[in-house]
């Protein structure tokens, strides 16, 4: 950071704590950026002249006498087609040295776009994997999370998300991400020729926590600056947000506050809302649409994170093991696009509603009919036939490996019916039966 | 002389401010930076140290920055040109806000003060009058939107004059009243009002004697809500509360409906901007929009004014109902109006209740749903305000602070199910731990009985009973196996499933089946109870299933054909059909 000369500068800090240092001054701005003793901080509070700064990577080996330098305005980026290729840290300074960037410096976490002059969603985002086009479909300026144990491959599945997404740009968010991930998302762009669209704010597990908390508002600063003034479609992609929730409970545990369920700040809902709430379909063609990761513990989603995530985003995608067949799926029962209402038939081929609610309702039967054989009961013939038909399901269309156009998936879905079912059965209404069922060979 | 102050003291949007002169409890104020005055609240005053919750960002705010108290609370702008517009939390007009962002301290007029409206009087010189008096009024769109003596004017007084029919701005003065002292007040067509206090310009609040229609059967047949009731919907994400919400809103019979969506998505705002100008009222034909006041406050917005904006949302109503109109308020969701107050609380450092929601949580939320209910007028008409909120339960955990405080306040009970949702049963509304303390009511039972047929209650309960009755054999079947339990318990649990299927379920996206008027309702239900009061022959469990499986299969199809169709009707044909077949015949 470079210096400017009306900048003001103290060398008496009152109080240090783990994560915030307190000392006298005045004319200072709520949220405004400061330099202690060579580290990035943050005014967190003001009483009189008592100031409260949060120290980002904390406050190991500050002194009372360490130099603090105000820098008389919050966190900013500088903002230009410049961005495209390029990796950044937490605070938007270049990874692997580089040029500072050029461009308009930018607040981050600026105002909210008015509801108002939003656009209705209506672009569907082809992904090729059925669990998730087929039964949640993602629609362009929607905000989604997975929500995944830590074992599950998702930031592979997101990587592949982004890259059959056909956005202008991607925008990597990472925190508290391993340096073996942060480099797999580098070789698979690099790989896939991607490089020039994507943008990263990288937070990884050798940096200090507290740092995570800017990268969000970096990430989405780029992605307006992208859709907001060149009409372009954004994709964002963070990962992980309960690493980044975490970082928030260490700031407000510092700060004395009443934590609220699971140690999370009681602001925590408003803190992801004013992150999600980003995502936006603009009136100039331009939109954001944010994919996140949510990591949990054993699958629990009554945990505050995921809780409150799930009140926010529009749907999440839930990733499990599927014994049957080995493969990871996209769980048809706990995922949920919310917006795919605003496509689905309408975008795609009408019968999209009517097959998506056949299928998982006979793969609920299944589900049944499984738990009437772990406890020891006669199937039925239908039983046997949900079974065979949700093994097939889970292997040709919920698997997050698989890659087919959306009319595909349909006319597998409808092959599978025929294998195993009746129309009766199925439930489908008859003008959609008559049209789509297969005929005999 | 206003009283001024200076900021001594910020964290987050909690500011504290040095006073020079009185202040009171929720004042508003105005915070200076520097071009930008932004909206702030009073409360808590300790000394000269005012705190107030700024209704913006305080970024950048400094020490000694000027603050100016307005001398009043938060009001509401009342006047007509409301109907059909967005508004922030503090009403605030959408529409006319400039730019793609809403930026800090913007603040536009809730109404057109040049507009122009054709009033007719419909007070004469020499009436008696008090607040909420009619003395004329004006079309706003389709309503006959009454202008008042204004709720802040307590007394009783005497029209001296009321203007000729003619057309006029709102601020223009449309009559004078006299009070007592013979003193001279000039009224015109618009009025403010506090919000966080209940208008009660009303003669009698009743209990109330109706109910309200919403097309959707697992409320209308199962749950009803009341004209002038109050009811709330919790549930885990995804089970559904919000399409819920918005079908209630398309459907529902009310006259004005006044929905806040409070700390929730944008997206879902969006949905009611794009679709309510297109959409026709079941009930008058009149565009959705024409009837619809949209208060939002979306879940990145201040976090302050999602407080606010339920309390906005509820004067609106109020005002309405004084007009004699039938208010339907939605509120999505209630709990992230609780959270705010509990983000607050925290920021006062005020000890926490439990969750760390404030000790006042559980007074806070029947105070306001006390605000709802019918009313009568000093005129003699009657008007309704209807509450319906939704609750977001933490982890879907319905013995939470905002479910159980709720629970006390709201008279019927929605209680969306996990489960249900997963299987996709939808509205998820759960049958069994769902209720509606209306029901019981004498006055609805007899409403009931004239205005669908004698007895109706009764029906509703038996219906409720199979369902009850098929939960049990369903956990029978579950413990001893398919085989392990004779045959009837198969047809009772059937029979439940097919109250389910066929009334509980609906599909809120299929143009037809989306809006059940309480006719076919009746119609429907009858056909059913009637297929669940006979008895069957069934060989075994197998036929049993393939039998209710098929008649599920043709109610549905029968939901989703227009009612008393040729296909309706063949369909029911093909019911009565396979019913007669199997059936144990008297005799």
């Amino acid at each position: 950071m470079a210096t400017r000369a009306f900048q003001k500068i103290y060398t008496k800090i009152d109080n240090i704590t783990k994560a915030t240092v307190s000392l006298k001054a005045s004319g200072i701005g709520n949220d405004e950026l400061a330099t202690v003793g060579g580290k990035l901080a943050q005014v967190v509070k003001v009483n009189g002249d008592n100031v409260t700064l949060q120290v980002f990577s904390g406050t190991e080996g500050i002194a009372t006498d360490s130099e603090v330098i105000f820098h008389g305005e919050p966190p900013k980026l500088n903002v230009s087609d410049d961005l495209a290729g390029r990796f950044f840290n937490a605070y938007g300074e270049p990874l692997e040295g580089g040029e500072q960037l050029e461009g308009e410096s930018r607040e981050i976490g600026g105002p909210t776009v008015n509801p108002f002059r939003r656009i209705q969603p209506s672009e569907l985002i082809a992904t090729g994997i059925a669990g998730i086009d087929l039964n949640n479909t993602i629609v362009s300026g929607q905000k989604i999370p997975f929500f995944a144990d830590p074992d599950q491959p998702y930031n592979q599945v997101m990587a592949n998300v982004a890259l059959r997404a056909k956005a202008d740009k991607i925008i990597l968010g990472g925190m508290g991400m391993t340096n073996d991930d942060f480099l797999y998302f580098k070789n698979v762009f690099e790989n896939a020729g991607a490089l020039d669209r994507i943008v990263s704010f990288v937070n990884t597990t050798e940096n200090p926590p507290v740092e995570r908390l800017l990268v969000p508002d970096m990430a989405l600063t780029a992605a307006e600056y992208f859709a907001v003034d060149k009409g372009e479609k954004v994709l964002v992609l963070l990962t992980d947000m309960t690493l980044y929730a975490d970082a928030l409970a260490i700031v407000s545990n510092r700060m004395d506050q009443i934590p609220s369920k699971d140690s999370m700040p009681g602001s925590l809902y408003s803190d992801l809302a004013k992150i999600y709430e980003k995502a936006v379909q603009l009136p100039n063609g331009g939109s954001i649409t944010i994919i996140a990761v949510t990591t949990l513990s054993g699958g629990d989603i009554t945990h505050a994170v995921p809780d409150n995530t799930g009140y926010i985003t529009e749907g999440q995608l839930f990733l499990r093991n599927d014994s049957d067949t080995g493969k990871v799926i996209v769980d048809p029962f706990r995922s949920l696009s919310r917006l795919k209402q605003l496509v689905i038939g309408k975008k795609t081929r009408e019968d999209h509603p009517q097959v998506m609610n056949a299928a998982v309702r006979l793969y609920a039967d299944a589900a049944n009919a499984k738990t009437k054989l772990e406890n020891g009961f006669d199937l039925s013939d239908y039983d046997e036939r949900t079974l065979k038909f949700a093994h097939d399901y889970s292997e040709k269309l919920l698997a997050i490996d698989v890659n087919i156009d959306i009319t595909e998936m349909l006319d597998t879905a409808w092959a599978l019916f025929a294998k195993y079912f009746t129309p009766a059965e199925t439930a489908i209404k008859e003008e959609m039966v008559a049209k789509y069922w297969p005929k005999e060979a | 002389m206003k009283t001024t102050g200076q900021v001594s003291g910020i964290v987050s949007n909690l500011v504290v401010v040095k006073a020079d002169g009185p202040v009171s409890q929720n004042e508003i104020c105005h915070v200076w930076l520097g071009e930008t005055q932004m909206m702030a609240e009073v409360i808590k005053v300790i000394g000269d140290d005012a705190y107030v919750q700024v209704f913006d960002s305080t970024r950048g705010l400094k020490i000694g920055d000027r603050v100016e108290f307005q001398g009043h609370m938060l009001e509401a702008t009342l006047a007509p040109g409301i109907l059909s517009q967005s508004y922030d939390g503090l009403q605030n007009d959408l529409a006319k806000m400039k730019g793609l962002f809403i930026e800090r301290g913007s603040i536009t007029d809730p109404v057109d003060y040049e507009k122009k409206w054709d009033f007719t009087p419909l007070a004469k010189p020499g009436d008696k009058v008090s607040a909420g008096s009619w003395l004329g009024e004006v079309q706003e769109i389709w309503v006959k939107h009454k202008i008042m003596v204004p709720f802040v004017m307590t007394d009783t007084y005497v029209v001296k004059s009321v203007v000729p029919s003619g057309s006029y701005k709102v601020t223009d003065t449309v009559a004078v009243v006299t009070d007592a002292e013979g003193q001279d007040h000039a009224i015109t067509m618009v009025q403010k009002w506090p919000v966080k206090q209940a208008i009660r310009a009303y003669t009698e609040k009743p209990r109330p004697t109706k109910i309200m229609e919403t097309g959707v059967r697992a409320i209308d047949t199962f749950n009803p809500i009341a004209d002038g009731g109050t009811g709330f919907i919790p549930g885990p994400f995804g089970a559904g509360k919000t399409v819920l919400q918005h079908a209630i809103s398309k459907q529902a019979d009310a006259d004005v409906i006044i929905m806040v969506a409070c700390g929730e998505r944008a997206n879902e705002v969006v949905e009611i901007f794009a679709e309510f100008p297109k959409l026709d009222d079941p009930h008058t034909g009149h565009k959705l929009i024409e009837r619809t006041t949209i208060i939002c406050n979306t879940s990145n917005m201040p976090v302050a004014a999602r407080e606010a904006s339920v309390y906005t949302g509820m004067t609106i109503g109020e005002y309405y109902r004084a007009m004699g109109l039938k208010v339907l308020i939605l509120a999505d969701s209630t709990s992230r109006w609780a959270q705010a107050l509990r983000e607050m609380s925290n920021r006062l450092e005020e000890l926490p209740g439990q969750d760390a929601f404030p000790m006042d949580l559980s007074a806070i939320i029947s105070n306001f749903y006390a605000r709802a209910g019918m009313v009568v007028l000093p005129n003699g008409e009657s008007g309704s305000v209807t509450f319906i909120g939704t609750v977001s339960p933490a982890g879907g955990n319905l013995k939470e602070p905002v479910t159980e405080s709720t629970k006390k306040a709201a008279r019927c009970f929605y209680a969306l199910s996990q489960g249900r949702a997963d299987s996709k049963r939808y509205p998820a509304i759960d049958p069994l731990d769902s209720y509606s303390k209306y029901l019981e009511y004498p006055e609805i039972r007899t409403y009931l009985d004239d205005r669908i047929e004698a007895g109706w209650v009764d029906k509703v309960y038996e219906g409720k009973t199979i369902v009850q009755r098929g939960k049990e054999a369903s956990e029978q079947i579950n413990i001893l196996g398919d085989d392990g339990v004779p045959v009837e318990y198969h047809e009772r649990f059937w029979k439940g499933e097919l109250i389910d299927f066929v009334i509980l379920q609906q599909d809120a996206f299929d143009a037809i089946d989306a809006n059940c008027p309480l006719e076919r309702q009746k119609y429907m239900y009858d056909l059913v109870l009637d297929i669940c009061g006979r008895k069957f022959n069934f060989g075994g469990f197998e036929e049993t299933i393939e039998f209710f499986k098929g008649l599920i299969n043709l109610f549905k199809q029968m939901n989703y054909s227009e009612w008393k169709s040729e296909k309706f009707e063949a369909y029911e044909k093909q019911i009565m059909e396979m019913v007669s077949n199997k059936e144990i015949k008297a005799n």
